[in-house]
């Protein structure tokens, strides 16, 4: 049986992070578009997770700390300028939030 | 680094979820299975020899953060709003060709890579020893940290807070 190196860990976190991608390129609801750049977020963590524990070294883990604390603080705004902007324009497709098009 | 059936239960889990998430027509769907894709994340973390980091994304990301999700879709009414991409089909295209270019990037970066052998170090990474490192280490990023989540508060008040004297539709 092959033993799971960092390698595995490094491309699943490829693997999802290209999934949040995708979905902030395809879809066009805010919230869908902000839960895929926290899945984003969660894979450069586990990436992060993965070098820490292929160092030794603690770091890593010191650092999604910090990813985690700063994902929490831009749920908070998004989602608070994503209720601002549905009650004044009834909607959070973001083909219709062009106001600030040139 | 642990067992590789473990691993690969784990992974199928964490890909079936987010593609369930980025498929899902309901956004409510969308919000549980990204709190499933969490918490296999969560276990990879224990596997990864990060109980304490496992934890924390249990409480902070699948608990906190999600439910925040959960009340604002239910609070808009938003879970039937949009599907996927409107009427340009060639955005989705576009996107398609875009993330397979990403992930053939990733690819030859990962090849590469010369990972040696896994190295067998155990660290101690008990929450303990984290904090010590974090205050040893990182105590300006720390006390940053700190003025950024007072910041997002501030923000999100002066953001959610009811305009007086005008009316809802017309607010600057």
């Amino acid at each position: 049986m092959p033993e799971v190196t960092i390698d595995w860990y490094i491309a699943l976190s490829v693997i999802l992070f290209t999934i949040g991608t995708l979905g902030v390129l395809l879809r066009r609801n805010a919230i869908i578009i902000f839960m895929s750049v926290e899945m984003m977020l969660n894979a450069a963590n586990l990436a992060f997770v993965a070098f820490s524990r292929h160092l030794g070294d603690l770091d890593g883990q010191v650092l999604v700390f910090f990813v985690i604390t700063v994902a929490a603080a831009e749920v908070a705004v998004g989602l608070a300028l994503i209720v601002t902007i549905f009650r004044t324009k009834q909607s959070i497709n973001i083909d219709e939030i062009n106001l600030m098009k040139g | 680094m642990g067992n590789p059936i473990v691993f690969f239960i784990l992974a199928a889990i964490a890909i079936a979820a987010g593609l369930g998430m980025l498929t899902s027509r309901n956004a409510v769907h969308s919000a549980l299975f990204l709190v499933l894709n969490f918490a296999t994340i969560a276990v990879l973390y224990i596997t990864l020899n990060a109980p304490f980091i496992g934890m924390v994304q249990i409480t902070v990301y699948a608990g906190a953060i999600m439910v925040l999700f959960l009340f604002v879709i239910m609070l808009l009414g938003a879970d039937q709003l949009t599907g996927v991409a409107g009427k340009d089909k060639w955005q989705r295209y576009l996107a398609g060709l875009l993330a397979a270019a990403l992930i053939v990037v990733f690819a030859i970066v990962l090849a590469q890579g010369n990972a040696d052998a896994d190295a067998v170090k155990m660290i101690d990474s008990t929450p303990g020893a984290l904090g010590l490192r974090l205050f040893e280490g990182y105590v300006f990023p720390f006390e940053v940290t700190g003025v950024l989540l007072l910041t997002s508060m501030i923000g999100v008040v002066v953001l959610g807070r009811k305009k007086r004297g005008k009316d809802a539709g017309s607010n600057n």
